[in-house]
């Protein structure tokens, strides 16, 4: 700023003083202001990722520390011999199951006294503790008449109550007597815990199980759910990826400039962008109630979800094929290849790599999704167990991971949600296994031109 | 399962086909192959395509039209009387069907035999007695017209899936005969069988058009039905939200302002966070941050953008909404009384969205011309200054855009304010309070089972409808400003 444009009355003083002589070196108080400034501005920046990468770290820990539970379960481990004898008067009795009950009761009593621990054991608390384990072992030595007379070890779950005090869930403060579990049976789980006959161990029936009853939340497990979900994927992969290879093809290679194209352009573009419950009512108008498909089926999850992947996997497969350099089409046109096998011959094998980068986070986003999965009917109580054959997989009411987590928390007992976070630790593995593998493939098969 | 037996066979004629052309190509050229107009292949794959296209077609097509014709002579078959009050033609024809899939099951299992099953002079109610010990019947009462109907049913159907595997095969096999007879030496196979996988390309892509047809039809169709049950004024101005499924629904208020109140609320919120978090994150990533930084923060900052939107349902549900409640709840400051509210849904939502805001962003500044960076490092503008006063402004159109399709994913999440924001619609100023949204109140009138007769279920698509259009106005709106954006420096 020079002193001509200022007015005369600002200019006179300034003219009076003379301009002390400044160094560059002292700073004054403008710039003082300004990198503060700045430096303010830098500091925003750097708290607004701190931000974010803070929210994903909480988001891991709540995630871990609340799923891992669900991997482990407590079982009652007894091991007692039932002689031929005590088989045929137990078979005798008015109660047989009772009687049984009375026999296990002995063997833990036994089992108690070995490692020197002397606690009085009711049948009731015992009921509080593992249910009735009379059924189950009047269940097996029918079954099984050779095992009589040589030892048989049994592996009981114990109820949820229990297992909810040995994960920590349940304390001996928090906890209220009730006819699932009283306060003095908790003396006996230590006792039993003491005794090693209560262990946990690793939780196979979540991983293997199918969703359980309402009461019955240690039962319920996440396998068939899973099983809905592979065959969502196969639907998903085998409509989505030829579809969505075909349609960019020719977007990207063969359509002229006209009216139609853009139209094309338009609708992938707006499709990307619709919430995903609107493709589940699509899905729900027209493949249950105008085509008919059964309710519930992972065929229907599988179309709702193609429909909905298919945006993104054309957008990724068209940046894919643009990668490629015009050199290859020119040189195999060059040598006498007609447009269609420059095309499949030469461009779609060099740009495969990409394309199945991007078909693989397709099928991530597509395993994730929920809410066009409950409106076909696929909520997670459908799952009662494993399809029957391979074309049942596709059309027998089935559930899907996410649906599957969804029903258990929106179920208000705590076993549930624990199952909940253990259920998301289960898919957060497939979606990240999905995920490097995308992440290996682009390494690998990355080409710069 | 005869439909999948249908298609081995078309793909075994077409298979068949294939070696026939090919070998029927090579002898016609006495086994020159420089005498071809084309490879051999291409002969083969003509004939090949010319038997599975035609044939699909019509499979598909007479899948479609099938069950309109059934339905169609079927509900002629229904008298008036047959429909009692309250009900209505499309129940009883769920009703028929019910009845017929009973009938097959119990053929299946062997409680009757096909005979009898279609003999329509049979006796009505030893059927009904056999239906219900074979544990087919879930209704208590089954009726008449509608057993007799379901027998019709029953018998259209299986006589028109013959007629239709007849036609398949025979289209198939003529197909076959024809591509093969015109195979010979001089026919130009390359170019009919390009112009046909042309054709499959083209079919593809239009997919996505057919897509948004289906999604305008099935939300339009169903929409026109809730409205001729219910006014649409009301739908549209109505205060209060309280279906009930009791009586039909004849007593429920189905007001969407709350509804609305409630999305705009909870987007708001999220917004609010997502936002500035989100453009502080995309300014320092694409101006401060040095190239190591930027490798590690970016795609971990877009981890947040890949996790599922259950995964944020469950945490607002069961790690923030306690938390929230915690402090603001009656051991603290007293204004929220559970832990599903407003602030839960919207808080993370607002982390779902951080970076969808911050990638967008931070192309769209990246877009911006190192030019215009040098000309204000020029005149002597701090880094600040320069982001502050020339690259955001330059920004600007492309940063709106991406809000608004920050904005648009806001409206349309369902998962996380299902089960983070309550269930309960009102219309209040307090983020503390539980609120629903349009996304959430589809789910729950569409879960279980769909009855697509009565206005508390008709009532999602009128929702879905109002959802579609909202977000695609915001979408095209968005699209449009950053398209001109981009051409702007490009």
């Amino acid at each position: 700023m020079t002193d001509a444009t200022l007015p005369p009355e600002t200019a006179q003083p300034a003219a009076k003083t003379p301009m002390q002589p400044k160094s560059l070196y002292a700073i004054d108080d403008l710039t003082r202001k300004r990198n503060a400034a700045e430096k303010r501005f830098q500091a925003y920046g750097i708290t607004a990722i701190g931000i974010g990468l803070f929210f994903l770290v909480v988001l891991a820990y709540a995630i871990i520390s609340q799923g891992i539970p669900a991997f482990s379960r407590t079982v009652v481990e007894v091991e007692f011999t039932l002689t031929q004898a005590q088989y045929e008067e137990a078979e005798g009795t008015l109660f047989k199951t009772r009687a049984y009950e009375e026999i296990f009761i002995g063997a833990l009593t036994g089992q108690l006294q070995d490692s020197g621990i002397e606690t009085p054991v009711e049948p009731e608390a015992i009921e509080r503790i593992v249910g009735k384990p009379g059924g189950t072992i009047r269940e097996f030595f029918r079954e099984n008449e050779d095992r009589l007379g040589e030892p048989v070890q049994f592996d009981l779950a114990a109820s949820s109550r229990v297992d909810g005090y040995m994960s920590g869930r349940i304390t001996r403060e928090s906890m209220t007597d009730s006819r699932f579990l009283m306060k003095s049976d908790l003396d006996l789980v230590d006792n039993l815990v003491e005794a090693q006959v209560i262990k946990t161990v690793f939780n196979w029936p979540f991983i293997t199980g199918a969703d359980a009853g309402v009461d019955n939340a240690a039962a319920a497990g996440i396998g068939a759910s899973v099983v809905g979900s592979f065959f969502m994927m196969l639907v998903v992969l085998f409509l989505s990826l030829p579809i969505g290879v075909a349609a960019s093809i020719y977007l990207e290679e063969f359509a002229p400039q006209n009216r139609f194209t853009d139209l094309i352009e338009v609708n992938i573009s707006n499709l990307a962008a619709v919430p995903s419950i609107v493709f589940g009512i699509l899905g729900l108008a027209v493949f249950i109630q105008f085509m008919h498909l059964p309710q519930s089926a992972p065929l229907v999850g599988g179309l709702v979800l193609t429909l909905m992947t298919l945006p993104t996997i054309i957008i990724s497969t068209r940046a894919s094929l643009k990668a490629v350099p015009p050199s290859i089409r020119d040189a195999a046109l060059g040598v006498g290849a007609s447009k269609m096998q420059a095309t499949f011959h030469h461009v779609l094998p060099l740009a495969m790599p990409g394309i199945l980068t991007g078909t693989i986070i397709g099928l991530a986003q597509a395993l994730g999704e929920t809410a066009p999965l409950l409106l076909i009917g696929m909520v997670g109580f459908v799952a009662r167990g494993y399809p029957e054959g391979f074309i049942e997989g596709f059309t027998e009411p089935n559930s899907a991971m996410p649906a599957q987590i969804y029903t258990w928390a929106a179920r208000s007992d705590l076993a549930f949600t624990e199952k909940a976070w253990g259920g998301i630790v289960v898919l957060l593995i497939f979606l990240l296994s999905m995920n490097i593998l995308a992440i290996i493939l682009r390494r690998r098969f990355e080409r710069r031109w | 399962m005869p439909l999948f037996w249908l298609i081995l066979i078309v793909l075994v004629i077409a298979a068949v086909g294939y070696v026939l052309g090919r070998a029927r190509a090579m002898s016609s050229a006495g086994g020159e192959l420089a005498a071809l107009h084309s490879l051999p292949s291409y002969y083969g794959a003509n004939v090949a395509m010319k038997v599975v296209v035609p044939a699909f077609l019509l499979l598909i097509v007479w899948l479609l039209a099938q069950p309109f014709y059934v339905n169609s002579v079927i509900s002629d078959m229904i008298p008036e009387t047959a429909i009692e009050e309250g009900s209505s033609r499309g129940l009883v024809l769920a009703e028929v069907r019910r009845a017929a899939r009973g009938l097959d099951n119990a053929v299946a299992t062997g409680a009757m035999d096909e005979e009898f099953a279609r003999n329509a002079r049979a006796d009505f109610a030893d059927i009904s007695t056999r239906l219900r010990d074979a544990g087919q019947i879930v209704t208590s009462e089954i009726s008449q017209p509608i057993l007799r109907a379901a027998q019709r049913y029953r018998i259209l159907n299986s006589t028109g899936n013959l007629i239709m595997s007849v036609a398949v095969i025979l289209v198939a096999l003529f197909a076959a005969f024809w591509a093969l007879r015109e195979t010979n030496a001089e026919f130009r196979a390359r170019n009919v069988v390009e112009q046909g996988i042309k054709a499959i390309l083209i079919a593809a892509a239009s997919i996505a058009i057919l897509t948004t047809i289906g999604i305008v039809l099935s939300l339009v169709f169903n929409t026109w039905e809730f409205f001729r049950l219910y006014p649409a004024s009301d739908f549209f101005f109505g205060l209060t939200w309280s279906p009930s499924f009791s009586g039909r629904g004849s007593s429920s208020q189905l007001g969407i302002i709350p509804l609305l109140w409630g999305t705009f609320y909870i987007s708001i919120v999220a917004l609010l966070v997502a936002v500035p978090i989100g453009l502080f994150a995309a300014v320092y990533l694409s101006e401060y941050a040095g190239p190591k930084v930027r490798a590690v923060a970016k795609p971990l900052l877009e981890v947040l953008a890949g996790i599922p939107t259950i995964v944020y349902g469950l945490f607002a549900l069961l790690t923030v909404g306690p938390l929230l409640l915690s402090v603001f709840g009656d051991e603290g400051l007293g204004i929220m009384q559970a832990g599903t509210a407003v602030m839960t849904a919207g808080l993370v939502m607002g982390i779902m969205l951080i970076p969808f805001v911050s990638s967008l962003s931070d192309d769209i500044i990246n877009a911006v011309p190192q030019a215009m960076r040098d000309g204000s490092y020029g005149l002597g503008a701090t880094k600040s200054e320069t982001v502050r006063q020339v690259i955001l402004p330059a920004a600007l159109p492309g940063i709106v855009g991406a809000i608004l399709l920050a904005a648009s994913r806001a409206i349309g999440e369902t998962m996380i304010v299902v089960l983070g924001a309550g269930a309960a619609a009102r219309l209040s100023l307090n983020p503390f309070e539980a609120m629903t949204t349009v996304t959430a109140k589809i789910v729950s009138q569409l879960t279980g089972d769909a009855d697509f007769a009565s206005p508390v279920a008709l009532v999602a698509f009128a929702l879905g409808m109002t959802l579609f259009v909202i977000t695609l106005g915001l979408n095209i709106v968005a699209l449009y400003i950053v398209r001109k954006y981009r051409e702007q420096y490009d």
